[in-house]
């Protein structure tokens, strides 16, 4: 898996660091998404997908 | 399907736990429907969780507040058109305006930043309900817990003087309450707007640790006027939801005293709670808007440019398409992608501040209270099933 953020499109609710902390975090500068880890072990997969699925901006996808 | 039903705002609780049952009939039916505004106007209602995230999500419906029909009554009058958003209310903007007054912000709101604060709220919680146990063995939870905790981080965050808060407090009733006219409700606005805009100006002077100062001083040239809506719009936002929250989930954990016992049995189940809390109680009752800028194909039927579209979240809440049993209050239900901070780019900013603020509210109080039970029946609650935000006016508690 391969986990991509759009930081331009991000409006940093911080939903994806509320769903897994270790693959996402936010800048501190303007508190965007910064992916962590680009390429997560199995075991986040399913917390990724999820993150992907409720960005408000639309701003992560994961390309399985 | 072509949305040949009219229907005007369904506002109507049966009780106070369920939005209106109406909401949930057009729901399985026309989940986009025509709505005749009280103005007149011809716009839509939309009521499933699979549309109204889709309409949250695409920048062809507009935020701009003077694009928008307002589906609800003012006072005795139809409501008035709506003039653009005032400076810094960036609530009522599309990009760039809303972009650039968001992204100063988002840095101090992020989850890290809200967790650092965790401390801080928890002694503000626990000052608040050591109080409250000294009233004897009653009280009125809405004065007592639920506004003052919000109020006092906001305004420590912001950097408003905490015993200044009736000029707000009193003002910020009046302006969400349905039954003000919109002469009385702009007044009340202004009131507010003139607050923050004095507190700008010894900002400028006198600059502290807090998110106006920052906001002076953050070298993105932005005016008084500029600051003080910001200011207004993070005031406003900061206290009023997080206590209504915390007054009708504090009822809703009461009433469902098997729940009750499931989170004190396991205090970490808190979080979830707070996500189901926020999923079965939706708050933000009515008035969630957009204005279609072109013509746009939304579940099936074509939103012209111009319509004003009533975005129902509770509705959408309770859509069994997106939640088994939603009618059920059950603290260990998956209850992520609720839609109680909205989606698209203006989802809640603050919604990290006001899930901490929960989850320790809740979890102190029911902790330093285990006796707590109502002091009404039920049916006795005052709800306020007047105002924009829903909740409660007042929560008689008692414990022994």
């Amino acid at each position: 898996m391969k986990v991509e953020a759009d930081s331009a499109k991000c409006c940093g609710s911080g939903m994806c660091v509320l769903t897994d902390p270790a693959v996402f975090d936010q800048s501190e500068d303007d508190g965007t998404v910064v992916v962590l880890v680009p390429e997560p072990s199995e075991d986040h997969h399913a917390a990724a997908r999820e993150a992907a699925a409720l960005c408000p901006a639309g701003a992560i996808t994961v390309h399985e | 399907m072509t949305g040949t039903i009219s229907t005007t705002l369904p506002m109507t609780r049966d009780n106070p736990f369920d939005p209106p049952a109406e909401l949930g009939a057009l729901r399985g039916e026309t989940p986009i429907t025509r709505l005749r505004f009280p103005d007149g106007h011809l716009g839509w209602l939309v009521t499933s969780h699979e549309l109204v995230r889709e309409v949250m999500g695409d920048r062809r419906f507009s935020a701009r507040s003077e694009l928008h029909h307002s589906p609800m009554k003012r006072g005795d009058g139809p409501p008035a058109q709506r003039p653009p958003a005032s400076p810094g209310m960036f609530i009522g903007m599309d990009a760039p305006d809303h972009t650039k007054y968001r992204k100063l912000l988002t840095g101090q709101f992020t989850v890290r930043r809200m967790n650092l604060l965790s401390e801080r709220i928890e002694e503000i919680v626990l000052a608040q309900l050591r109080e409250m146990r000294e009233q004897g063995t009653s009280a009125d939870l809405v004065t007592a817990f639920a506004l003052p905790v919000p109020s006092l981080v906001i305004c420590e965050l912001l950097g408003v003087p905490y015993d200044e808060r009736h000029v707000f407090q009193e003002d910020t009733a009046k302006a969400l309450k349905l039954e003000t006219s919109v002469d009385e409700a702009m007044a009340a606005f202004e009131r507010i707007k003139d607050f923050i805009r004095d507190l700008v100006r010894r900002k400028r002077v006198e600059p502290g640790d807090d998110m106006l100062s920052g906001l002076v001083a953050s070298g993105a040239d932005l005016d008084d006027e500029e600051i003080t809506g910001m200011g207004v719009l993070l005031l406003i936002a900061g206290h009023e939801t997080t206590a209504n929250m915390l007054g009708l989930g504090t009822l809703t954990l009461l009433s469902n005293p098997e729940q009750l016992v499931a989170l004190r049995a396991d205090p970490s189940l808190v979080d979830n709670t707070v996500e189901e809390l926020l999923r079965y109680q939706t708050i933000v009752q009515f008035g969630t808007l957009r204005t279609a800028l072109e013509d746009v194909e939304v579940g099936g039927v074509t939103v012209k440019a111009g319509e004003s579209v009533s975005l129902s979240l509770p509705a959408a809440n309770r859509d069994p398409e997106k939640f088994e049993r939603p009618e059920e209050f059950d603290v260990r239900r998956p209850a992520a992608g609720h839609l109680s901070f909205g989606h698209g780019v203006h989802q809640c900013l603050g919604q990290q501040l006001a899930r901490i603020e929960m989850r320790i509210g809740y979890a102190a109080l029911f902790r330093e209270f285990p006796t707590l039970r109502l002091g009404v029946p039920v049916d006795e609650v005052p709800l306020r099933t007047d105002m924009g935000i829903y909740g409660v006016h007042a929560l008689p508690v008692e414990w022994s």
